[in-house]
């Protein structure tokens, strides 16, 4: 049963596109990614408590290596390069900083992002010559669809087997107390980095399948940091520990930041500052959690 | 009672009947009377300065404009007023693309405009081909256009590319130096960024070739705000002229730091935002002699009036570069329209081959691009002039040397 309702719901999801307009289908792909993008964050960010805004880190080396790639190889080996680009580089910085913590994991995070746009513009200018790729590959807007759906449900589905496995176990005890956890067995550096990666390849994915809707990669265009808050945003308003907390946040907020920015282009940035205070001090532990407390004020009454 | 109630629901009927019939006609009519007309810019982000300087502005100005003289002219000689359909792409790609499927296929608007910058016009050059709406990609800098014309067949690329200012700018320096007035030394800098890479691709064999010397060469990141090292490395080179592929924050610290350190070379030139009103504000007052992308014909009496009916309705004048050539993309427009209506592939093909009175002159596109441009300007009694192409209609002299700050 618990299968099934997440299968029906997928299969119902994979066929809307048919029956939607181009606009209808393109609000599709935004919840979608951000539905992965929050996810992927939360797989990692949720139990452990790091909070990472190195999103845009991962999401933007996803379209760069498609930028890159899309002329040489055939889109799937591109994929698979995207995955062991954004793999790689996350054991990388995965190995030499999980150390830090609180603040100092936030800050870090934040300039990753920053350095790796740094670096490739560096190379672009000093090494190739030209900044700015195009991208021109012969996907629809339904293939992209589908492919952010399944990475989506992939995404879930692993969740769901991490959390419980022993490896779920373990990053919720470090995110309660890693001293703690380290005099209980647990191998911190592995279960951290195993969680970082595994969250890592995600992001680097959904860059990539999103890409083509672009043609134009430039870094400025895709390391755009309100990428990074706003999949915080999402993952914390749903309840960043939560299995489905995630998907719960970022569906509502894109379709409120689109309606926001269509209707009221002029004063939208306020309405959104209001929205993060709002999510902050209201739901601060997620929605789901919310719910969860009003119904057992609920039942207690009665 | 029955005889009542067969009567009212009779009478309800057809009350209900004619005011639907009135609220299709009413639609009907509604829709034949207005020309939706919908644009996504960016009102917030990184591109948010650009577009509110030369894109928003001159697309509200000629809407007022059309709208007061009782709409747009169609082929019948009807008037129809123009209907706005506006949402903010929030700069990032995603949303860019996103609003056009939205103005396409949800609204279904009669025309799109295009956002600002290259970038974003990249990105919705596909969708405006498949859903085949005609794009007059104005802010849009790229060596590519003739490609992308070829590719996207109703794409119009108005702007030239990097290659062509970067001539441009080499012709102006070459006559100066030629004439015995600068010496063949050049330092020069440019913004890591898809548009500074572009011109100095473009200028560093063009000044080779016309037998330059790049004494200084050097780039620096977007968002850098301390040019106190580049400026010194230039003024330490030797070299008679200076020369900045810079974005408007870099070409404006790049004024400032010249000025507090007496840097005075015989040559000084910045990119974009050299040609933004602001400019001699920022400059200090002190703009004379500064030479800067793009350019106007100062002394034509329809630029003239652009800038005063610009100044009117905005409350600040236009940039003497891009402006013009957006409001005039939009006269092409309506002149268009006004010619074969609003059939997307009619509109095209007239855009492609008609010719158009605009606050340009006339114009005319060559494979769907406007060459016909201004590649070098200068400031020159508080007008900023354009002094490159030579050899065209209302070029100015250029003033070298530039006086001291």
């Amino acid at each position: 049963m618990r299968l099934i309702l997440p299968l029906i719901c997928l299969a119902v999801l994979a066929v809307l596109p048919l029956h939607f307009s181009d606009y209808g289908l393109g609000l599709l792909i935004g919840a979608a990614t951000y539905v992965t993008l929050a996810s992927a964050w939360a797989l990692f960010s949720g139990h452990t408590h790091y909070i990472s805004l190195a999103t845009v880190a991962f999401y933007g080396a996803g379209a760069y290596t498609v930028a890159v790639l899309n002329e040489v190889l055939p889109y799937p080996a591109i994929l698979l390069c995207a995955a062991v680009i954004g793999g790689t580089l996350a054991l990388i910085v995965g190995l030499s900083t999980l150390r830090l913590r609180g603040v100092y994991f936030v800050i870090f995070s934040f300039g990753l992002a920053e350095l790796i746009r740094q670096l490739i513009t560096w190379y672009e200018v000093n090494v190739t010559g030209t900044l700015g790729r195009y991208i021109f590959l012969d996907i629809t807007t339904r293939q992209i669809y589908w492919q952010m759906l399944a990475l989506g449900a992939a995404t879930i589905a692993l969740t769901a087997w991490i959390m419980r496995a022993r490896l779920g176990l373990a990053l919720r005890v470090i995110g309660d107390d890693e001293t703690v956890a380290a005099h209980s067995g647990v191998n911190l550096a592995r279960v951290k980095l195993i969680a970082f990666v595994l969250s890592s390849v995600i992001l680097t994915l959904a860059g990539a399948i999103t890409s083509p809707r672009y043609v134009y990669v430039e870094p400025s265009i895709v390391f755009n940091p309100t990428v990074s808050f706003l999949t915080v945003i999402m993952a914390l308003l749903g309840g960043a520990n939560r299995l489905w907390g995630p998907a719960l946040g970022a569906v509502p907020l894109f379709l409120v930041f689109e309606f926001l920015s269509s209707n009221f282009p002029d004063t939208y940035p306020i309405f959104l500052g209001l929205l993060f205070i709002g999510v902050v001090f209201v739901v601060p532990d997620g929605l789901i959690s919310a719910a969860e407390r009003l119904t057992r004020r609920g039942q207690v009454r009665a | 009672m029955i005889g009542i109630t067969r009567r009212t629901s009779l009478r309800a009927l057809s009350l209900g009947m004619v005011s639907a019939a009135a609220m299709t006609a009413g639609m009907a009519a509604a829709q034949d009377d207005t020309v939706t007309i919908g644009y996504a810019v960016a009102r917030t982000g990184p591109n948010a300065t650009g577009a509110g300087i030369t894109t928003i502005p001159n697309y509200e100005l000629w809407v007022d404009t059309v709208n007061k003289a009782g709409g747009l002219a169609m082929p019948d000689g009807s008037r129809r007023m123009i209907e706005v359909v506006e949402y903010d792409n929030r700069s990032a790609n995603e949303d860019i693309v996103r609003s056009i499927e939205r103005l396409a296929t949800q609204d279904e608007v009669d025309l799109i405009l295009p956002p600002w910058g290259t970038g974003s016009n990249l990105a919705i050059a596909p969708l405006m081909a498949r859903f085949g709406y005609p794009q007059m990609a104005v802010t849009a800098v790229t060596d590519k256009a003739p490609e992308f014309a070829e590719r996207w067949d109703r794409s119009f690329w108005m702007l030239g590319g990097g290659h062509d200012y970067a001539t441009g700018l080499v012709e102006v320096l070459s006559a100066a130096r030629d004439a015995g007035r600068i010496n063949d030394k050049v330092a020069v800098v440019s913004v890591a960024d898809g548009f500074g890479i572009d011109l100095i691709n473009g200028a560093r064999p063009a000044f080779e070739e016309a037998g330059f010397e790049l004494v200084y060469d050097e780039t620096y990141p977007l968002g850098t705000s301390d040019f106190a090292a580049i400026m010194n490395g230039a003024q330490d080179s030797g070299a008679d002229s200076f020369v900045a592929f810079s974005y408007p924050p870099g070409s404006f610290g790049m004024t400032k730091t010249a000025q507090s350190m007496n840097y005075n070379p015989k040559v000084f030139y910045i990119s974009v935002g050299g040609a933004f009103p602001i400019y001699p504000g920022v400059a200090d007052g002190k703009a004379e002699g500064v030479m800067a992308i793009g350019g106007v014909n100062a002394d034509s009496p329809t630029i003239q009036d652009y800038f005063q009916r610009h100044t009117a309705f905005v409350g600040n004048p236009p940039d003497s570069w891009a402006s013009a050539i957006t409001y005039a993309s939009l006269e092409m427009l309506a002149q268009a329209i006004e010619r074969v209506g609003l059939d997307h592939a009619a509109l095209a093909k007239e855009l492609s081959t008609g010719v158009f009175d605009t606050v340009v002159g006339e114009v005319r596109l060559e494979n769907n691009q406007l060459r016909d441009l201004w590649w070098v300007g200068q400031w020159q009694g508080g007008s900023f002039r354009a002094v490159n192409p030579a050899d065209k209609e209302g070029a100015s002299e250029p003033v070298i040397p530039k006086p001291e700050w």
